[in-house]
């Protein structure tokens, strides 16, 4: 009993120092950074799977509409919970509200697809939901897949990079404040703990989808205790997996690389805000904002929504937008969840009619429509 | 519109802008219609004077690694093409004075004098505590404002074509306060500073520079919507700095939006000038650089009140020191800009004019751009071009 106890709490030490090595991570012992193990599924109901749909603004009806229909095609054992939370500022008190509903919805399905919720740039606006979203759900993990779709020509080719970047704190910590007048500081935070995690779910996501390199992005040059921290921890979490090539990149040095030579990368890890910067660096290379799929995943909820993150408002109703990075999140989303089979037939369509290349929506400098690009998904998985 | 100015400027300005007619303006893009600053409002104006030979004294910090090659090159090209420049070269190794990093007292009175620098790469000493000599610079002249412009080289392909952006950088708060600290073990915080003194400098800067160079655009980039009160107050004072300069078309954009913009397409960017605080020009100017080919091939000036320092920004690169395969083009470009701001337009001009017409050619050029020439054969071909 004695002995056992010492066992236990050396390994809350040790973890709590940030030296839990792999074989503690056997242990019962869950702390703040054991991922690798918590491989969860949301657990289907009268053989159905109740999903959290946020729509979200600007584009997010319409692109969501399109990720129903095909669903619905599919015979998809999908149930959709959906919350048309909305950012915008329309003077109605209701958004609060509905935004608690949503929090409360996921926690409860576990599960999520989500588009863009706008945030207005006004200082009296209120906090962005998708920042308190991902904060209050504990979503930590942002991930972006950026990858060439075949049959689309950019500039670059053979691009297939992943960026993972820690959702929770950093410079969206939301602290802020005024001195005095004309003088503010914001503060970016950054914690042991928190970087550890992200670590280390980097690593589990390289080994677990037969990545070869995880590089890590900071500017510990500048900010030597901030940034200094998250890179030290992604060294000490790097001796755990020796079998991956690990290296770090200053990140203006990332964003110029990442201009001139993409190929190099391949999974990438960094706090907040150079995510932030990166994902749309890494979105321009591939063809946008419509085509790039992402989710963010906690210990226990994971929620889908576009890789970089853009509302769409300049096109909304238009029936213009590219649902494309909708649906293959969703897909993504099914893949979470074990129904491979769907997935593979929905992904492999969007895939198969952006190659054929008679039916493009604008980004891609095609003319089709969100609802014509939608039938010709749809048309492609019924010849299947 | 010279007499105009001359009623409320005094004398002394006046002959000097008879003499430097159109400061920092490179030749290639004039718009007649911008409003000109006047001289005695401007930030930053260069307040050189020439000395007794008639030329202008310009303090030169050679650099660590292959700064001495390059700065070689810099020094035989502006021989040739006569321009009136002195070279004062110092020495800029620090050394601690009451336990903080300083730069020789010989070093700082000859800018102090002179004005203007021109610096090749300097390499930073990694470890802890050890400021870096860049920073030490900056904060010991003020420099506030770090200007990256970005032009396509014709002759050198990459996978963006006819690029050419401006892009101005705040370069002495923001993330880069250097305010950090451990709050607890585990927890450290970094404080992002914003002020609206140095916001509004670096603001009236950009619109100044804007009219310059005669663009015709100023964009303010930020992520107010993340966060509000920082990048809302850079945000608030460029908004209200725009109304002092009604010439000058103003917007905002979130930097979400410009990174994606920029790499999907930057030409729509030729016609602004980018303001932004430190860290997202930090960023956006490398990745700029990225687009025409690297930092080899890109000038930057840092611009205070006082002095301004105008250097290559790229590394020492210790591994091909003294073994002429540098290549001097970023050096030579930050010259020519040191040349504009100094207001030697028609020598800028030609130097400039014969370095992309060697560039152009390719067949006197570096290693870095698939060449074969020695940085001394690189130089001799920029000679004979002028």
């Amino acid at each position: 009993m004695l002995s056992s106890r010492h066992v236990l709490r050396a390994a809350a030490q040790s973890s709590a120092l940030g030296l839990q090595c792999a074989k503690s991570a056997a242990s019962p012992i869950r702390n703040y950074a054991t991922v690798s193990a918590d491989i969860f599924k949301p657990t289907k109901f009268g053989g159905k799977y109740t999903v959290t749909l946020i729509p979200g603004d600007g584009i997010g009806a319409e692109v969501s509409e399109s990720v129903k229909e095909i669903f619905k095609a599919d015979n998809v054992p999908v149930e959709w919970e959906q919350v048309d939370v909305s950012g915008m500022e329309t003077g109605d008190k209701h958004s609060e509200e509905l935004f608690r509903e949503s929090i409360a919805s996921l926690k409860r399905n576990k599960i999520g697809l989500k588009g863009i919720l706008h945030t207005p740039v006004e200082r009296s606006g209120h906090q962005s939901f998708n920042v308190a979203l991902r904060q209050e759900l504990d979503i930590y993990a942002s991930i972006v897949l950026i990858k060439n779709i075949p049959g689309y020509e950019t500039r670059h080719k053979n691009v297939d990079l992943c960026i993972i970047r820690e959702n929770t704190e950093g410079e969206y910590s939301g602290l802020e404040h005024q001195s005095v007048s004309g003088v503010v500081e914001s503060l970016k935070i950054i914690t042991r703990a928190k970087s550890e995690r992200i670590a280390k779910f980097a690593f589990a996501f390289a080994l677990a989808n037969n990545r070869k390199k995880v590089t890590c992005i900071h500017k510990a040059n500048i900010m030597k205790l901030t940034d200094g921290l998250f890179r030290n921890t992604f060294k000490k979490v790097a001796e755990d997996y020796p079998t991956l090539e690990t290296n770090d990149m200053i990140v203006d040095n990332a964003s110029m690389q990442c201009v001139s030579r993409p190929q190099q990368f391949d999974v990438m890890v960094m706090p907040n805000l150079y995510g932030g910067i990166l994902s749309n660096i890494g979105a321009g290379l591939v063809g946008g904002p419509g085509i790039v799929p992402g989710c963010n995943i906690g210990r226990e909820i994971a929620v889908f929504e576009p890789g970089c993150r853009h509302v769409g408002l300049d096109i909304k109703g238009k029936d213009q937008a590219n649902p494309s990075a909708m649906l293959l999140s969703a897909s993504m989303m099914l893949r979470h969840v074990g129904l491979d089979d769907h997935a593979n037939r929905i992904s492999k369509a969007v895939y198969d009619v952006i190659a054929e290349g008679k039916s493009r929506t604008r980004d891609m400098s095609g003319t089709a429509t969100t609802h014509e690009f939608t039938r010709a998904v749809l048309d492609k998985m019924e010849a299947q | 519109m010279l007499s105009t100015r001359s009623l409320h400027a005094p004398a002394r300005q006046c002959l000097r802008q008879l003499k430097t007619p159109h400061r920092f303006a490179p030749a290639c893009q004039q718009a007649r219609y911008l409003q000109t600053t006047p001289e005695s409002e401007k930030i930053a104006r260069f307040k050189g004077t020439k000395g007794s030979d008639g030329k202008y004294t310009v303090t030169l910090i050679e650099g660590d690694g292959i700064g001495p090659e390059i700065s070689k090159s810099v020094k035989e090209i502006f021989a040739a093409a006569g321009a009136p420049i002195k070279w004062e070269p110092v020495d800029v190794t620090p050394t601690l004075k009451d336990g903080r990093t300083v730069i020789p007292d010989d070093a700082i009175a000859s800018v102090t004098r002179n004005y203007v620098a021109l610096k090749g790469p300097l390499a930073t000493p990694i470890g802890k505590g050890h400021v870096s000599l860049n920073l030490t610079l900056r904060r010991t002249f003020n420099l506030f404002a770090n200007v990256r412009p970005c032009k396509s080289i014709v002759g050198f392909k990459t996978p963006y074509d006819n690029v050419n952006t401006v892009l101005i950088r705040e370069n002495t708060e923001g993330e880069y306060s250097g305010i950090e600290h451990v709050v607890v073990d585990g927890v450290v915080q970094s404080i992002k500073l914003i002020t609206r003194e140095a916001s509004e400098r670096v603001l009236r800067f950009a619109f100044q520079y804007a009219r310059e160079v005669g663009r015709s655009k100023v964009r303010a980039v930020h992520k107010a919507t993340i966060m509000k009160m920082s990048d809302g107050l850079f945000l608030s004072t460029a908004r209200n700095v725009a109304k002092e300069y009604p010439d000058i078309e103003f917007d905002a954009e979130l930097l979400d939006n410009t990174c994606l913009k920029m790499v999907t397409d930057p030409t729509p960017y030729n016609d602004k000038v980018l303001v932004m605080p430190n860290l997202y020009g930090d960023i956006l100017s490398d990745m700029c650089a990225g687009l025409i080919g690297g930092l080899g091939l890109t000038p930057s000036g840092n611009i205070g009140d006082e002095c301004s320092i105008f250097e290559a920004v790229h590394g020492s690169a210790p591994d091909i020191a003294g073994k002429a395969l540098a290549n001097p083009t970023a050096l030579l470009l930050s010259s020519i800009m040191m040349l504009q701001h100094m207001g030697l337009n028609s020598y800028a001009d030609r130097i400039q004019a014969a370095i992309f017409k060697v560039l152009a050619e390719g067949k006197t050029i570096t290693g870095d751009l698939g060449g074969k020439a020695k940085t001394h054969e690189y130089a001799n071909a920029v000679i004979k071009a002028l």
